[in-house]
């Protein structure tokens, strides 16, 4: 068997190695490929502390990915318009500055993670995935019905926003930025998984009468797993919108909160690097399968069904058997 | 008489038709193991759960330390001071023996809000952790996943999880339920010792741990306490002997 923190740096190896190879090889298709799967990535880090740590499984996680993206097309589209996005009670201005807009989009999505964790958080095991569900269609169907923004069209953006020092229309610089980014997540999702909050969090999902009894609330450890969940997952919403340069209401689509499910899932629920194996394979599949037929869906069905049935920890549990205590 | 640490006054709790507790009145005094034994569906999980607020009584209520706590929380009645052991396990399974018991002190710190540092390098966490595991015998288990866990085994680390809260009182509900003869005995002098650092209200099955530590029973039947005295009082009662130990002992 192989140690998981092998595999862990040979993931991140691949993450490297390709793109800089796409790079010298003037492929900046694959360089566009590996950034899509690295934002995939970095939203499934997020959903995977709550699914993971926490045991939630949330349904509506593509509701902060849309909520991230959306505060990204809308700081932009009133930068490029020179529009104001409020002049009450006091003057926002639009913005095309990366570092500013990632700020917006955890805040944004971090807000609204509250307030749908606090709400659905009364509620548990398939009652808890149909409420995020809910507020997930929520989230769409204002989007589609609200024609500032595009309404159903969605928003383009036309320059890709900015980042102080480099030019983020170079593939390789931009996937630099979302890799930096994917790894800053990972580094701070395992410290919070050893962390006393990671503790109490593990025992909460396995045990929320003990962590009870000695004194704990396992609902507000929970909540708080879910907003730190949704701020992760809506700042790989406003990365996934550069990449594309447009937003629409696909990004809140329960497609979407489903499809981060799977990399979870597929990679090891609870492994830290599972949902960038997850997203890799995703990503991967859809490219090569994507261009036999556009049911290519089928295959990672049957990839789903397989690691569901016999790697009870995904990939990374396949490869690499249970997990060893955090040390 | 000394004040009592802890006490019901007259609850009860209806489910529909059924009285699981009919005016309870039972107190524990300092330094004392109060046990509490009955047939089973006699009603001693409803009042333990009651005593730790996880149920609320129809009527009456419950004072912790003078205090009246009726309305209060269970993890409110934790901080005020009480330890609860479970009479099935409620552990963290995939977590090892030493992270259960860190639990439970990270729950006495009150400071579940680091999100940085690691939890196994709190050294204040780790000693007291170490410390309620060494005294339950189980140092030698540490790094075990709780699963690896024999029951008796899991049952130790129950006792280790409250030691590590320091409460001022404890609540058992049957520790020794499927203990051997070997860890029954060895758990016993135990809690024997346990009582001067603060007294416990033992529900428990076992008579011989029973009558070798309680320094008062109460018998409950049918949702009612039917007896409270000394082992010898409880032993001689005819009532007592009609409903419950004439079918057993």
């Amino acid at each position: 068997m192989i140690k998981e923190r092998h595999l862990n740096m040979a993931l991140i190896v691949v993450c490297v190695v390709i793109p800089v190879w796409a790079h010298l090889a003037d492929e900046p298709f694959i360089i566009t490929l590996m950034t899509r799967a690295a934002i995939f990535a970095l939203a499934a880090v997020g959903l995977n502390i709550a699914l993971g740590l926490g045991g939630l499984v949330s349904l509506g996680h593509a509701a902060f990915f849309g909520l991230g993206g959306y505060a990204m097309g809308i700081s932009a589209f009133h930068a490029q318009t020179f529009t104001p996005v409020a002049e009450w009670p006091f003057l926002i201005e639009g913005t095309k500055s990366m570092p500013a807009i990632w700020l917006i989009s955890v805040a944004v999505s971090a807000f609204a993670a509250t307030i749908v964790g606090i709400l659905s958080l009364r509620t548990s095991g398939v009652y808890f995935i149909m409420i995020t569900l809910a507020f997930g269609q929520m989230f769409f169907y204002f989007s589609i019905s609200w024609p500032t923004y595009g309404g159903e069209d969605g928003l383009s953006v036309y320059v890709r926003n900015g980042f102080p020092g480099l030019n983020t229309l170079d593939p390789i610089q931009f996937f630099m930025i979302c890799f930096a980014i994917l790894v800053a997540a990972l580094a701070l999702a395992s410290r919070l998984a050893r962390s006393p909050f990671g503790l109490a969090l593990n025992a909460a999902r396995q045990a929320p009468q003990r962590v009870e009894t000695v004194g704990l609330d396992p609902n507000r450890l929970k909540l708080v797993a879910f907003v730190i969940s949704g701020a992760m997952t809506g700042l790989a919403g406003a990365l996934f919108a550069d990449l594309n340069r447009f937003v629409s209401p696909a990004m809140f689509s329960w497609q979407l909160s489903g499809e981060i499910m799977v990399f979870v899932i597929i990679g090891g629920v609870g492994r830290l690097f599972g949902p960038v194996a997850g997203a890799l394979v995703f990503v991967t599949l859809e490219h090569l399968l994507g261009g036999f037929s556009e049911f290519w869906h089928v295959h990672l069905g049957v990839l789903l069904l397989l690691v569901v049935l016999f790697g009870r920890g995904g990939l990374i549990g396949m490869i690499c058997g249970r997990e060893g205590s955090h040390d | 008489m000394t004040e009592a640490v802890l006490a019901t006054h007259a609850i009860s709790k209806n489910f529909g038709a059924l009285k699981a507790s009919d005016n309870i009145s039972i107190d524990l005094r300092p330094n004392e193991i109060h046990a509490i034994i009955g047939p089973n569906g006699a009603g001693k999980s409803t009042l333990i759960a009651q005593i730790c607020g996880t149920l609320k009584p129809c009527a009456g209520n419950v004072e912790l330390l003078g205090r009246d706590v009726t309305k209060e929380s269970a993890r409110d009645r934790v901080r005020a001071g009480l330890g609860r052991t479970f009479q099935i396990s409620a552990l963290a399974m995939e977590d090892t023996v030493l992270q259960n018991a860190m639990l439970g002190a990270l729950g006495a710190s009150g400071r579940p809000w680091r999100f940085f540092g690691p939890a196994l390098r709190d050294n204040e966490l780790r000693d007291a952790a170490e410390c309620a595991l060494l005294r339950v015998g189980l140092e030698d288990f540490m790094r075990v996943r709780t699963a690896e866990l024999s029951h008796g085994q899991r049952r130790q680390l129950e006792v280790a999880v409250s030691l590590t809260l320091n409460p001022r009182v404890f609540v058992m509900d049957e520790p020794m339920a499927g203990l051997g003869s070997e860890g029954s005995k060895r758990l016993t002098g135990f809690l024997d010792a346990l009582r001067h650092e603060a007294p416990i209200l033992l529900v428990e099955h076992d008579m011989d741990a029973v009558f070798a530590l309680a320094d008062r029973i109460s018998v409950l039947v049918y949702g009612r306490i039917i007896a409270t005295g000394s082992g010898n009082d409880i032993r001689a009662n005819p009532e007592v002997q009609e409903a419950y130990l004439g079918d057993e002992a």
